[in-house]
């Protein structure tokens, strides 16, 4: 019980800081309108894109929605380093609740703000001709949230290794950038070069925009469940492993 | 008498430095107890480990009679820190991070609302309760964490340098306010502080470390005069003669002359003032100005390290 609270005390913190935050709700939906309309007009019309009515517009809609849970997902558990930095993470490692329980709470939390993100993406689809109905936004909103259960598990662990913002840039270019470029959400994953290709199906976030690829467009690489599969396996792991980190660490985290 | 916290040979060392080395620490229970000691000196170290932040290497402690390592979660749920560094959220509000921190102490729901009420009245944020952290001074700042370190209702609060970079005006309502809660709340206290000023004021017993030990513990009035030496300054006329004359008092420890001014080591000075002006009226000497001054605890430090406490970081 005394867990539970401790976890939604964390998941409404977590809430009201995005909430708070105007600029970041705003390049949220921003950002991914950019791709969408500019990358998306741009490259869709030099491109033929025949297979999917809609054509390269709504190929994308599926891969931006998963880059927006990403980098949300990403840097919301990277600002652990911040909590860290400003020494709020030690008020909430005092507290008399189990490390696991801090996790989840952080996980799930940041999952709602991307649940809220791809809601509002989602509505959005008309911008790109894609047809929208209950039921698919709602299968839609749970694959997003197990992806961004995975990807700020992810995000946390990074953050239980890294002391500043300084090594932001290196999990840019090491880490976000590639599970971006390589999951397939700007390029279709089938026929790749062969080193191309094992490069994809490594990468978590693939079978996330694959996913919803099929649930949006019915147009997936992979069957559902082997998608469905594979991103709660990921979820699973991630969150265990940081749940462990969070456990071990927790000295060197104060 | 009952002890609140009790630490056994408590070391932690880090490769080859040794940051706490074998402290033995008893602090009362309801009293105020301070760790006072220069930048450095391990007092950070040995409350990180009370607040089971840091595992000792060796030795062990109880606070409120749980084992710090055996049992963190009873400790954790018997204290309240502030910590040195700022631990707040300068996106949430001053009763936000109340609320956060009572549900994660897991305070009964019932009582919640009335006991956030009860600390922001102690706390005295008026209106700026309902802002964001961001918009406080400094001042505000510290009573809020330190109003959210006794939401829960502790035994132990811990404060690490409490006023540490305020204002010397927020620095005596800091004091007076941990005055009135020693006074009036069943806590007990331990704060570390480089300021004398501080440990003298507030505390009913001090601890002095050094290098990660403890040098002395005692009340600051005992370790002020265990020190035996008030100075009494004087100006007279003849100051050459009476220079000669007190020399040869017994109870004059040493002399100096500097300026117009002579100055006397003696020991509990309060009796003497009246003997040295009979003393100087015997032998023709007119006294303008005699002055007694206690010795404060900076002359305690310097007197057991070597050093002043300011003196080197």
């Amino acid at each position: 019980m005394a867990e539970l609270e401790g976890i939604y005390t964390i998941w409404l913190r977590e809430n009201k800081r995005f909430l708070r935050y105007r600029s970041r709700i705003l390049t949220s939906v921003v950002t991914p309108l950019l791709w969408l309309l500019i990358f998306g007009t741009g490259l869709g019309s030099a491109v033929r894109f025949g297979n999917i009515p809609g054509g390269y517009q709504a190929f994308l809609f599926p891969g931006i929605i998963g880059q927006t849970i990403l980098f949300t997902s990403i840097f919301s558990g990277l600002s652990v380093i911040q909590d860290r930095q400003f020494g709020f993470l030690k008020e909430i490692l005092v507290a008399p609740i189990s490390r696991p329980s801090i996790v989840l709470g952080k996980a799930i939390g940041i999952s709602t703000t991307a649940i809220l993100q791809g809601l509002v993406l989602l509505i959005l689809s008309f911008v790109v001709n894609v047809p929208m109905t209950i039921p698919v936004l709602m299968a839609s909103l749970v694959i997003i949230l197990i992806i961004s259960l995975g990807l700020s598990g992810l995000g946390l662990l990074i953050a239980s290794f890294t002391d500043s913002m300084e090594g932001f840039n290196l999990i840019m270019s090491f880490i976000v950038m590639p599970i971006f470029l390589l999951s397939g959400a700007l390029f279709p994953v089938t026929g790749l070069p062969s080193w191309l290709q094992v490069a994809v199906y490594l990468d978590p976030l693939t079978y996330g925009v694959d996913a919803l690829r099929g649930i949006i467009l019915q147009s997936s690489a992979m069957p559902l469940h082997v998608d469905l599969a594979v991103i709660i396996f990921f979820a699973s792991v991630m969150i265990l492993i940081s749940a462990l980190v969070f456990s071990k660490k927790e000295q060197s985290l104060m | 008498m009952e002890y609140i916290i009790e630490t056994q040979d408590i070391t932690k060392k880090y490769d080859d430095f040794t940051a706490v080395n074998g402290v033995n620490l008893k602090v009362p229970k309801n009293s105020v107890y301070g760790v006072l000691g220069p930048n450095g000196a391990g007092k950070t170290t040995l409350i990180s480990m009370l607040c089971t932040i840091l595992h000792p290497t060796s030795g062990s402690a109880k606070v409120n009679g749980y084992d710090v390592s055996q049992n963190p979660k009873q400790v954790r749920e018997s204290i309240g820190i502030v910590f040195q560094s700022r631990a707040l959220d300068d996106m949430l509000t001053g009763r936000e991070h109340l609320q956060m921190h009572a549900s994660l102490y897991g305070v009964p729901k019932d009582v919640r609302e009335k006991r956030i009420e009860e600390i922001l009245d102690l706390i005295a944020l008026g209106q700026k309760a309902d802002e964001f952290v961001k918009t406080y001074s400094g001042g505000m700042k510290r009573r809020l964490e330190i109003g959210r370190g006794l939401i829960h209702h502790p035994k132990v609060l811990f404060l690490d340098e409490p006023t540490l970079g305020l204002d010397p005006q927020t620095r005596e309502s800091i004091w007076e306010y941990i005055k009135e809660l020693n006074k009036h709340q069943d806590v007990s206290v331990l704060m570390t502080t480089h300021y004398m000023e501080e440990a003298d004021k507030l505390c009913d017993e001090v601890a002095i470390i050094n290098q990660g030990q403890i040098i002395t513990a005692n009340s600051p009035k005992n370790l002020k005069r265990e020190l035996k030496a008030d100075t009494i300054t004087m100006q007279v006329d003849k100051l050459e003669k009476f220079t000669r004359l007190a020399e040869k008092l017994d109870f004059v420890k040493e002399i100096f002359v500097k300026d117009s001014e002579i100055k006397l080591m003696v020991e509990r000075g309060e009796n003497l003032v009246a003997e040295l002006v009979n003393f100087a009226n015997q032998n023709n000497i007119f006294v303008y100005s005699i002055e007694l001054e206690h010795p404060n605890l900076e002359d305690v430090f310097l007197k057991y390290t070597g050093r002043t406490i300011q003196g080197e970081r």
